[in-house]
């Protein structure tokens, strides 16, 4: 089916909102393209998320229209969702999605995804799990891991702003050291996880930590992240989201932050398994990349 | 490995004649066999063309958890696998189900308790998943004794609740439970419990229909709510969380949401009646003034209770619940009418089944409900401890 239930009954055209009809006319499905989707078409067509609940300037809406932009193939696409500032989002766009509970992400994802290759086997349908730093490494981190070590063929996507920002400021697990939050007055005794690097030690084809100050590399990852895991198994993208409030920044210094942190807490960190490596190559040649 | 690509218009995956429920619970040929509740599961699970089931040890639902994942492996089911504790395992049967996955999984006492936040989830997502509860004791301490303590905590997550008394009813019930749940004006989860051990560890005569039949698949795309499989428009209820809108808006949707799925329960019951002959059974003397009301294992012992009063020239009569949600109130009152005394024998310490009775009783009749004989921590109920408490109760000073 994939994009046919976006189309719209001729009958009731005239009676629907513009951005239903744009969302046939002029969104990038994937069954449209002659080339993979991309940022570049942002400018220009209908995105698949409709404006958004988030604070002015908050970096993580601009990472989620960046990923929404990558997805290989969005008409067949189930994205997986958590509590937190991302679930404020989520009624804003345009595919399948679940909130389901908060930090169960990877377990729901890894359902759904055995299911839909069980009814499925012919149409190759993505999972993608886009969740905080809290679901992600904190109260999910079970779940986040377990999906790791099953080699689930889904792509883990957080979202780290490096604190609870929606509960109004807490101190969470990406929190770096000495950092002053809620729940941690006197500052947080414990290091930032390198989640990145636990997602290689558990399984992970594709790990990678970055920030989300150039659109182009947050797209690409996604579109690599998602082709592996779609062929050979689980990938993990931390994705730096400041959150301006809580670090008392201005809505137009978010992209300050992140560039700053490029060299910082952020700086490059990419692994890619032989097999993926491989297998990135393949695509590459069949201009899938 | 079966593919979904094997079946056809009148057979399964796995090559097995496709059947209406009714002809599996009501016509289908049977032959006699001597098996355990876990194993009969089994028997159950194969003639129900299930798409998934997901699995974790713990004692006692273990064996059967096994089984299932033995018919995965001969064909029977389309996906099986271990997830890492029951939290991330009533997760992974939430995707299952919202995939359109005709979905069984079973856990047991502390299992249940870890998992609990699931099953609010799994009703308010509409999902007509099976959870098969071999219920035991909760720690602390630590026991794994039979106690049915737990099936307190489901009572209000939202579910219906059926409870089979013995290994026959256990495939009955779950083979009935999937067809209820997910009738489209139902389609909410459903847990057949059953008392571990007493059931799921004992062997006994059942009847069953040969096993070269199964029930019709599961039909997602009658679901109330889209199953996320990108296959139809995105479901405005996960497309839209109600706190994500306005709080008036949000208070109203929820409360309606929330009072839709106890509707949804309530909406069960001819599909229950039917499927189950009725939601309680009765056995003794139709006219007794003294009833027993109960439900699994229990049921058992009250009828070996009557039996012996009767011995002795007392009259008394079994009202087995058969389900807990919805609850049987009209069947209730009208089994005990003219009924003074209604005993309630439990096994576990809190008296959650007396309390039901009690508020199904309040204002609507005379009957005195006297809660117990009651037995906890894996202790058994002998009917000696039956007729002791309804002897101390009608003949206060000579006793039993």
């Amino acid at each position: 089916m994939g994009l046919d239930i976006y189309k719209i009954n001729p009958e009731f055209k005239d009676i629907m909102p513009q951005e239903i009809i744009d969302l046939e006319e002029n969104a990038t499905w994937a069954q449209n393209q002659t080339k993979p989707r991309g940022i570049k078409e942002l400018p220009e067509t209908k995105e698949l998320l409709e404006e958004h609940s988030l604070c002015a300037g908050c970096p993580e809406a601009a990472a989620l229209r960046y990923v929404l932009s990558a997805l290989p193939k969005p008409e067949d696409t189930v994205i997986v969702n958590s509590t937190g500032c991302t679930s404020l989002m989520f009624p804003h766009i345009a595919l399948h999605t679940v909130h389901s509970l908060f930090g169960n992400q990877n377990a729901v994802a890894s359902g759904i995804k055995r299911v839909l290759n069980w009814r499925f086997p012919d149409i190759e349908k993505d999972v993608v799990v886009l969740a905080g730093d809290g679901a992600t490494v904190d109260i999910g981190l079970d779940y986040t891991l377990q999906s790791f070590f099953r080699q689930e063929n889904i792509t883990t996507i957080c979202f780290d702003n490096e604190v609870y920002a929606n509960t109004g400021g807490q101190e969470s697990g990406m929190t770096p050291k000495g950092q002053v939050f809620k729940m941690a007055p006197t500052g947080k005794k414990f290091e930032k996880v390198k989640m990145w690097e636990l997602a290689k030690t558990s399984g992970c084809h594709y790990s990678i930590n970055m920030t989300a100050s150039a659109p182009k590399a947050v797209a690409k990852a996604v579109r690599e992240a998602i082709l592996i895991a779609r062929e050979i198994g689980p990938t993990y993208l931390n994705i730096y989201t400041p959150c301006i409030l809580e670090i008392g920044l201005s809505a137009n210094e978010g992209l300050g932050e992140m560039k700053d942190q490029d060299k910082d807490r952020f700086a490059s960190y990419k692994y890619v398994s032989p097999e993926a490596e491989e297998f990135l190559k393949k695509c590459k040649a069949e201009g899938r990349l | 490995m079966s593919t979904i690509k094997d079946m056809t218009e009148t057979k399964n995956w796995s090559g097995q004649t496709l059947v209406t429920a009714d002809h599996m619970l009501f016509e289908a040929p049977r032959n006699k066999h001597f098996m355990t509740g876990s194993e009969v599961l089994k028997e159950a699970v194969k003639r129900c063309t299930v798409d998934a089931s997901v699995s974790y040890p713990i004692t006692p639902q273990s064996e059967a958890a096994h089984l299932i994942g033995e018919l995965w492996a001969e064909g029977y089911v389309g996906v099986y696998f271990r997830g890492e504790n029951e939290f991330g395992v009533m997760s992974e049967v939430a995707g299952c189900s919202m995939a359109g996955a005709r979905t069984i999984t079973t856990t047991s006492g502390p299992g249940t308790l870890r998992a609990m936040e699931n099953f609010a989830q799994w009703s308010g997502t509409r999902i007509p998943c099976q959870l098969i509860l071999m219920a035991r004791g909760i720690n602390s301490p630590l026991t794994i004794q039979p106690d049915n303590l737990e099936v307190s905590y489901m009572l209000e997550t939202g579910c219906m609740i059926w409870y089979a008394e013995n290994v026959q009813e256990l495939f009955d019930m779950s083979i009935a439970a999937f067809i209820v749940a997910e009738k489209p004006d139902v389609h909410v989860p459903i847990v057949t419990v059953v008392d571990g051990f007493f059931v799921s560890h004992t062997r006994e005569s059942v009847m069953l229909p040969e096993d070269d039949i199964a029930l019709f698949p599961y039909e997602p795309y009658k679901s109330p709510l889209p199953p996320i499989d990108s296959e139809t428009p995105p479901g405005r209820f996960l497309r839209d969380p109600f706190v994500m809108k306005s709080n008036y808006i949000s208070y109203a949707t929820h409360a309606s949401w929330q009072w839709e799925v106890r509707s949804a329960v309530e909406r069960s019951r001819p599909y229950a009646e039917h499927f189950l002959n009725g939601l309680v059974h009765i056995t003794g003397n139709e006219d007794a003034e003294i009833a027993f009301v109960t439900c699994g294992t229990a049921s058992h012992q009250a009828k070996e209770g009557q039996r012996e009063l009767e011995k002795l020239g007392i009259k008394s009569k079994v009202i087995k619940l058969r389900t807990i949600r919805p609850f049987p109130k009209k069947e209730l009152l009208a089994a005990l009418e003219g009924v003074k005394y209604a005993f309630v024998p439990e096994f576990n310490v809190v008296g959650w089944l007396e309390k039901e009775v009690k508020t199904a009783l309040y204002g609507k009749s005379d009957t005195e409900v006297v809660g117990g004989p009651r037995v906890a921590g894996g202790m058994s109920l002998p009917a000696e401890a039956i007729i002791q408490e309804v002897m101390e109760k009608i003949n206060p000073v000579k006793g039993a």
